[in-house]
């Protein structure tokens, strides 16, 4: 069996046929641990190509001591996250994938104490890369913290992740 | 210089100054479970973070070179990620490209074991404003 078959058949064994990607159930199961879990990022809302991701204000995240603003830090893991997200919220089933790069405007300071929420969309899929945009806000969708703009790569699921 | 004072967010994320390298302090961060991803490596965003660090802090060092204390407030920053960050320490150094009376422009890189082999290159744009009279 090639390396390629060998990971097609862990790939099937994670996730059987007609396997679909739930967006509220996979953002649970991603927020749980890890940076993300650290964080205290949390599920909010998604639709067909879109998902919101939230991250409520912590006093150990912050980017100013004197201002209480959150660092761009967080804001940059939150988007990279939704975004990463919205892909399979679009695909409707989870592909490994990696970013290829992330661009992320600061188009003002987030307010200290407000949770800051990311609706992220993936807007096209090719062969072997995903299309995403997004911004981040913290109440008003019209008053955004931050754009972005990203391309993650499909990738094989062989060495994806290293559990 | 290695008194460079890093934000809460930082120091919550274990990010230290490991070391000067020609007037820019160069950013450290261990591998840990809060800066994981995917299982067995580093998250793009705690990469982002290390990398905005990086910047922040050549920028401030280069300031301080000139006598300006102006703030620094981030206008955005575009990350390319070249390969996965694995379970090892992941360093980050910025370089200033210029740093005019309004505008910085700084270039990052982080890398872990080998210096010639990036984990991600950035470039960071920075706004600078007169400081805060006290």
């Amino acid at each position: 069996m090639s390396k390629d078959e060998k990971a097609a058949g862990l790939m099937k064994t994670i996730m059987p046929e007609g396997f679909v990607f739930d967006p509220e159930r996979g953002a649970r199961w991603f927020t749980r641990a890890g940076h993300t879990g650290f964080l205290g990022m949390e599920y909010h809302d998604h639709g067909e190509d879109w998902i919101e991701l939230a991250l409520p204000w912590r006093e150990d995240l912050v980017g100013v001591e004197e201002t209480g603003v959150l660092a761009s830090g967080p804001i940059i893991s939150l988007l990279d996250n939704a975004t990463s997200m919205s892909v399979w919220t679009r695909q409707g089933t989870f592909n490994p994938q990696v970013t290829l790069d992330l661009r992320i405007d600061y188009v003002r300071a987030a307010t200290p104490g407000k949770t800051v929420i990311a609706r992220a969309e993936c807007y096209q899929v090719r062969r072997s890369m995903a299309f995403v945009r997004g911004i981040a806000h913290d109440g008003d969708m019209t008053d955004p913290v931050a754009h972005t703009a990203g391309i993650f790569m499909l990738v094989s699921s062989e060495g994806w992740s290293k559990p | 210089m290695s008194g460079y004072n890093l934000p809460p967010y930082a120091r919550t994320m274990g990010m230290e100054v490991d070391h000067i390298e020609d007037g820019a302090p160069v950013i450290a961060m261990d591998f840990a479970e809060r800066v994981q991803g995917r299982p067995g490596f580093l998250h793009g965003g705690a990469i982002g973070g290390l990398l905005e660090m990086a910047a922040h802090a050549a920028l401030r060092a280069e300031l301080d070179r000139q006598g300006s204390a102006s703030r620094i407030k981030p206008v955005n920053i575009s990350i390319e990620y070249l390969r996965g960050g694995v379970q090892e320490r992941t360093f980050a150094r910025g370089e200033v490209i210029r740093a005019g009376r309004r505008v910085a422009n700084v270039r990052v890189e982080a890398w872990q074991g080998d210096r010639s082999k990036l984990v991600a290159s950035s470039w960071m744009n920075f706004l600078l404003a007169a400081p805060k009279e006290s």
